[in-house]
């Protein structure tokens, strides 16, 4: 479930992208985060309590919110925006992979 | 073989400066500067310039009015908006651009994953600050979200961090983040200030200085109070309960014997105990630091127009010590004057007197806002050892406890090496006030003796494609 809530500016453009392998939805001049955020609630696992993120911040400060595309790119998703197509990942890098050989087939 | 990035050369004789930042501080400096003749490079993370406080919406779509926006600071969003579309041909802007080091009178830039270094004869370093924090059980969970963040969430993007959000800390962010969250139609679940009432009230007093400032506050806490927002002064976080994400945020009241334990429904909590300055790169290019009792923190040394202790470097605005907005426009156009009476050029030193004159005002303010708005000084006595501090690497709270009371580390550095802690993607941007209490607590010091946690460049995280050594290489 959605853990950003949109409450102004829907008007916007749709911009289709992947989230773990499913068709997702965000609008025009979303970042990254706020695209992930608005279809689920993480970004990412840390690596080290293997607890789900979801960034903190917000202005480019703590790091937390670098997520994974399929293809293995690192993107700051507070200050990255949405692009058509782009293949994310929030769940742990085993599933990057997973999801990445399930679109192949 | 060809160097793969370009290293512009500075004529002998002429000047180059460059500003880090393109907020209030730096848009001002800016300003000043084109004034002059000079023609500055000036860099910024953001697509658009503004600083956090005038963060303006992405191209594309974005329709709400600035008065929308900005609420009471529309007029001064617009005013330095407009300055900055103004000196459009007459400055190079650099957005999108990362500073990730800084040595020998030149920097490195990371734009688009292509580095540049370019070199300076003057450095305005404008890089603003973000929110303070104090570590609490539950504070990585999904959906806490720092007061900035949660007010850039709406401002930039049009959302809000949850339905139902509790604000949580101190500072005039949490009473003005609550109340523009109220405005966007979602429920504010309370907003928990740890600054007890009767300190807040005897506060009121220094913050009448600033009327204007004292109103609009007042304003905010009396249009949530008259919206039934519970608002509870003096109260403690103890934690955020969540399955994976926020579903409650447990804190104690101000009551006798430590207070009673209550628990409140949410799915979101937004949290900060005022503002940190951003101070990598002035650790970089050499500048002296000082321990500042009122931010409780180090920050770069500089005299009243903004000199550093480096020759031809400049800090100006939140990242030399927290003064807010309209501070941070006059210290730009101040450290501006300067490096221009610095570099031999003709300057307005009537102009120069009279924000010397008003900037003096905002050392009196400074005192009654963190009067008003105290850090929690006890913080470190109440965590458990279980707590994670370092969110980055996840260092608890008994780890750094522990190579502190082996003697093994007495200062943050050495605590670093040792822990790992502050040595992560952030480089204890959000940990580094914490580690510094627990360590000086454990030590039995005051925060101004356990060291200062230096930069490391790259100050943010960079591809390994990027880096110039890469990419010498691959060509």
């Amino acid at each position: 479930m959605a853990l950003l809530q949109r409450v102004a500016e829907q008007g916007r453009r749709v911009v289709r992208f992947t989230l773990d392998g499913r068709p997702a939805e965000a609008l025009e001049g979303d970042t990254i985060l706020t695209a992930m955020l608005t279809n689920g609630d993480q970004l990412r696992r840390s690596e080290f309590a293997d607890s789900p993120r979801a960034g903190f911040c917000l202005m480019g400060a703590c790091q937390d919110c670098w997520v994974r595309t399929e293809e293995g790119e690192r993107l700051r998703a507070c200050g990255t925006f949405i692009a058509e197509g782009l293949r994310l990942v929030s769940a742990s890098e085993w599933a990057a992979e997973a999801a990445s050989g399930e679109s192949a087939s | 073989m060809t160097a793969p990035f370009q290293s512009s050369v500075i004529q002998p004789g002429a000047i180059q400066p460059v500003i880090v930042g393109a907020g209030p501080a730096g848009v001002r400096a800016a300003e000043r500067l084109v004034a002059a003749g000079l023609r500055p490079l000036m860099i910024d993370e953001a697509a658009r310039g503004g600083g956090q406080i005038y963060r303006q919406p992405p191209d594309g779509g974005f329709t709400r009015s600035k008065a929308a926006l900005y609420g009471f600071e529309a007029a001064k969003a617009d005013a330095l908006h407009r300055t900055l579309d103004g000196l459009r041909d007459r400055v190079d802007h650099r957005p999108r651009t990362l500073v990730w080091n800084c040595e020998e009178s030149a920097l490195d830039l990371l734009c688009d994953g292509r580095t540049e270094t370019v070199p300076f004869t003057h450095l305005i370093l404008a890089t603003g600050a973000t929110d303070r924090v104090l570590p609490f059980p539950g504070w990585t969970l999904p959906g806490v979200f720092t007061l900035g963040g949660s007010q850039v969430a709406l401002k930039f993007q049009g959302c809000t961090v949850g339905k139902r959000v509790a604000f949580l800390g101190t500072g005039p962010l949490l009473y003005l983040v609550a109340y523009q969250y109220l405005k966007a139609g979602v429920e504010v679940a309370g907003v928990f200030d740890t600054t007890p009432l009767p300190v807040q009230a005897r506060a009121l007093s220094g913050m009448l200085r600033d009327p204007v400032t004292l109103a609009k506050g007042l304003w905010y806490v009396g249009w949530l109070r008259a919206h039934g927002v519970p608002i509870h002064n003096g109260a403690r976080p103890v934690r955020v309960e969540g399955d994976g994400r926020v579903s409650a945020l447990v804190w104690r009241d101000a009551g006798q014997a430590g207070g009673r334990e209550m628990r409140v429904d949410c799915d979101a909590v937004a949290y900060g105990l005022g503002l940190r300055s951003e101070t990598q790169l002035a650790d970089l290019a050499g500048c002296r630091f000082r321990f500042d009792a009122m931010d409780r923190a180090w920050l770069p040394e500089r005299d009243a127009a903004g000199r550093s202790s480096v020759a031809g470097v400049y800090v100006a605005g939140d990242g030399g010590g927290v003064a807010g907005a309209d501070a941070a426009e006059l210290a730009g156009e101040r450290a501006a004057l300067a490096l221009l009476e610095d570099a031999g050029l003709p300057f307005d030193a009537g102009r120069a007197t009279a924000l010397d004159r008003r900037l003096s005002r905002v050392a009196a303010f400074r005192r009654a806002l963190s009067a008003a708005f105290p850090f929690p000084a006890d913080w470190a006595d109440s965590i458990a050892d279980d707590t994670m501090i370092c969110r980055c690497e996840g260092v608890a709270a008994g780890t750094l406890r522990a190579v502190a009371v082996n003697s093994q580390a007495r200062e943050i550095n050495r605590a670093k090496a040792l822990t790992r802690l502050g040595m992560g993607r952030c480089q204890g941007r959000m940990c580094a006030a914490a580690a510094t209490e627990l360590l000086a607590r454990a030590l039995g010091t005051g925060p101004d003796g356990v060291g200062r946690l230096r930069a490391q460049p790259p100050i943010k995280p960079l591809p390994v494609s990027a880096t110039p050594r890469f990419e010498a290489a691959a060509s």
